[in-house]
């Protein structure tokens, strides 16, 4: 009997902690929303207000939780306001579902099948390159439109030659669409930038050769360096498992005296970086890409180590203009912290969308191929301006075309640099 | 039912085995084809077989060598590799796709097995713990590797290059394997007949090796290495058996993933996988085929249901919760003795034949 009773006993805690866990969570994570969470994460999911059925169900995929959660909160949260937004206005109505995939391509696709088995009409695709190289492959398969924030891979839209081997890996998927730059762009605008405004004599790169992001944006720029005669003096790289120590990489960027050190990389890794060579007393300037936006958000990162680095970027949380202004401060009364650009992207995606369906006069009772084939026709031939840009345009490649804009960190806040 | 149990129990338990696999694989290929899975149990079925089979082999090593490996995603990364570099490049040769995957799981468990004999010859003169840490360097080391390496294909055949991707290709070539980014166009060509039938192939070849003469050295090494050496075993031989054999089915795992994503990254069979598995082999039973089937099955399947991701931003820490109960559950004697007590109970009722 004693030992019955344990069991019972042992049976039921079990019970009521899962009881007590799934109440938190269909609860919505209300009291996420009231109290500033860290990484913005909480109420992503909660159902938008709107009546299913006369709602354009798009859904998205993003690592909402896991070591890269806090781009995919950033991409949920800012998705949601848009949403919001929209709704509010009494026009089209959009019932928004994010899914996590843990920034795994496998579980990205699971995360999908779910979105299609809730009845997803359009996809705000992965927030992530790896997984987005997965998920655009299955619903270009399915005919449901994808319209990524921040999946910059080429191998994402398909029919981008390879920059170094110059062949077409992977073919074009009609169905897929990008809000960012793509790879590629980034690290030739780079090479460019720095070779037209003359930034640096030699220079050292130092890249994350584990990551699609990372490594696609160098090779880029090894071969637009290499055709615009940089004088590249240094190149290491780090992996996932050795991204805690670059005094390696630092130690070789200074011996071999670059003057410039170029980071393809996310702001998590480059934070240590600027805080390893200030405590070896090496001053170079510093030149990033939009990965590294987001950086003077960092908890315990001494923002004055980031004086002077200079980045290209599509999205800036201190600029003045009103649309800018009103989604910064909704987004910090919402969660509690400045949007990257990961959020600012995925609000013009949803209200690049909300565009198109307006132009093309779609309904909500529409199914995915007939939407997808209206929306592709509109984005070939829209021009919209948003968070990220004025002006964007997209062609039948699927990449977006915007200027990125130069930044520079001066006293703690991006400014513009030209 | 007669005949069942006049049988060995061992020989009844594989009988058994086949039972479920077969049952378990009519029901969900009827509810496919029906329509009456989800969507998302639909794109699962391959991963599911998939890391049955990864289970299965790794029980080989852990549960009858009795072996703790911490590199089984290694060699699944080998066979995922070689497969699906295999399948891309035969792609023009060979346009039915289900030889085209025979021969990529083949070639998977071709090179895995290579790849796990040159391992096997520096780690099995090690046990226990160090053997553990030596196989998780090796399953860093395949990573790393896999990482650095750049294939392409052209008119004249495969081209490598190591660490840059320095391969120049003729018109109308393309590059297969990038480096960190993985292969980023897999043609889809895994099916669930064929994952049920490499199930099946594995637990033939686990069955036959394990009630074998060579099966029962292996366990004899297992149970107790000095004595079984001191009685003429080759200790050397038969666990390299073992170890090999997991391997090379490890490796035709791998390809059959492989060939049922649309893209695969090196970084994804890292160590986490290498410990989902083997969270797998033991949740299953350690030696326990029909367990790691159903722990491996349920254990992918949960964390994706929809009821699990109805709890949104909890759905991992209650997975971890069900997995430690399961532990604790599996564990508790109070609860192997209830489990007893029902089993003696209803053979009595049959008047069978309790021991």
């Amino acid at each position: 009997m004693m030992k019955k009773s344990r069991f019972l006993s042992l049976a039921l805690t079990g019970a009521l902690c899962l009881s007590l866990l799934a109440g938190c969570g269909s609860s919505g994570g209300g009291g996420a929303a009231s109290t500033p969470a860290p990484n913005g994460g909480g109420d992503v999911s909660t159902p938008a207000p709107a009546p299913a059925g006369d709602a354009f169900k798009i859904g998205g995929v993003g690592p909402l939780t896991g070591g890269a959660a806090i781009y995919g909160n950033a991409a949920a949260n800012g998705a949601r306001i848009a949403a919001d937004e929209i709704n509010a206005l009494g026009g089209i109505q959009i019932d928004l579902r994010y899914e996590d995939d843990a920034h795994d391509a496998e579980k990205s696709v699971n995360a999908y099948n779910t979105l299609k088995g809730w009845g997803m009409q359009i996809f705000l695709g992965s927030v992530t390159s790896t997984p987005g190289v997965a998920t655009s492959s299955e619903a270009n398969r399915d005919k449901i439109f994808y319209l990524t924030p921040s999946a910059s891979s080429t191998d994402v839209l398909g029919g981008v030659s390879n920059p170094l081997t110059g062949t077409v890996d992977v073919q074009r998927k009609e169905c897929v669409y990008q809000m960012c730059f793509v790879d590629p762009n980034q690290g030739s605008a780079s090479a460019q930038y720095i070779a037209d405004q003359n930034l640096g004599s030699s220079i050292a790169v130092i890249y994350k050769n584990d990551d699609v992001y990372s490594t696609g944006v160098y090779n880029s720029f090894a071969a637009k360096a290499e055709e615009l005669k940089l004088n590249v003096v240094s190149v290491t790289t780090f992996t996932e498992d050795t991204k805690t120590d670059f005094s390696v990489q630092l130690n070789d960027a200074k011996a071999q005296g670059a003057d410039l050190v170029f980071l393809p990389m996310y702001y998590d890794a480059a934070a240590l970086i600027f805080t390893q060579a200030n405590a070896m007393d090496y001053a170079p300037k510093w030149f990033g890409i939009d990965g590294m936006d987001g950086i003077l958000g960092v908890e315990g990162f001494d923002t004055s180590l980031a004086e002077g680095v200079m980045l290209l970027t599509p999205f800036n949380a201190d600029a003045e203009d009103e649309a800018t202004r009103s989604f910064v401060s909704k987004y910090q009364e919402k969660y509690g912290e400045i949007p990257n650009q990961f959020a600012a992207d995925a609000y013009d995606c949803v209200y690049a969308i909300y565009n198109a369906l307006v132009a093309g006069n779609a309904t909500p009772d529409m199914n995915a191929a007939n939407l997808s084939s209206l929306l592709i026709e509109q984005f070939n031939s829209m021009t919209f301006d948003g968070l990220t840009g004025e002006g964007m345009t997209w062609d039948v490649t699927g990449a977006v075309s915007k200027s990125p804009k130069g930044m520079v960190i001066q006293n703690g806040a991006y400014v513009g640099m030209d | 039912m007669k005949r069942l149990n006049a049988m060995s129990r061992t020989s009844r338990v594989n009988f058994l085995t086949y039972a479920l696999v077969i049952a378990a694989f009519v029901v969900l290929q009827a509810l496919s084809m029906g329509g009456g899975l989800s969507a998302t149990l639909q794109g699962q079925l391959v991963p599911v077989c998939a890391y049955v089979v990864m289970a299965l082999s790794l029980n080989l090593t852990v549960g009858v060598l009795g072996e703790l490996s911490l590199g089984h995603a290694g060699f699944m990364s080998v066979g995922a590799f070689s497969g699906a570099v295999a399948a891309s490049a035969l792609q023009g040769v060979i346009p039915a796709s289900g030889v085209r995957l025979a021969l990529a799981m083949l070639i998977g468990a071709v090179f895995a097995g290579i790849v796990g004999t040159l391992i096997s010859v520096p780690v099995l003169r090690l046990n226990g713990d160090y053997l553990a840490i030596v196989t998780l360097a090796f399953g860093q080391i395949i990573k790393s590797i896999i990482e650095n390496l750049y294939v392409g294909v052209d008119g004249s055949g495969l081209h490598f290059s190591f660490l840059k991707p320095t391969v120049t290709l003729e018109q109308g070539g393309r590059m297969i394997l990038n480096g960190p980014m993985g292969i980023p166009n897999i043609e889809k060509i895994s099916t669930f007949l064929a994952g049920f039938l490499l199930i099946l192939i594995t637990l033939v070849i686990i069955f036959n090796l394990v009630n074998s003469r060579s099966g029962r050295a292996i366990m004899a090494l297992r149970d107790n290495r000095i004595a079984a050496e001191s009685v003429g075993i080759n200790v050397t031989k038969y666990k390299m058996m073992a170890f090999v054999t997991s391997a090379a089915l490890a490796g035709a795992a791998g390809a059959l993933f492989s060939l049922g994503q649309n893209t695969i990254v090196a970084a994804k069979f890292d160590f986490n996988t290498s410990i989902l598995i083997l969270v797998y082999v033991v949740l299953g039973g350690q030696g326990n085929m029909w367990g790691s089937i159903v722990a491996a099955s349920f254990l992918t399947i949960l964390p994706e249901s929809d009821a699990m991701r109805g709890l949104r931003d909890y759905r991992m820490l209650v997975y971890a919760i069900v997995l430690i109960l399961v532990m604790l559950a599996t564990n508790s004697p109070a609860i192997k003795g209830l489990f007893g007590q029902i089993l003696d109970r209803t053979r009595s009722k049959k008047g069978g034949n309790t021991p």
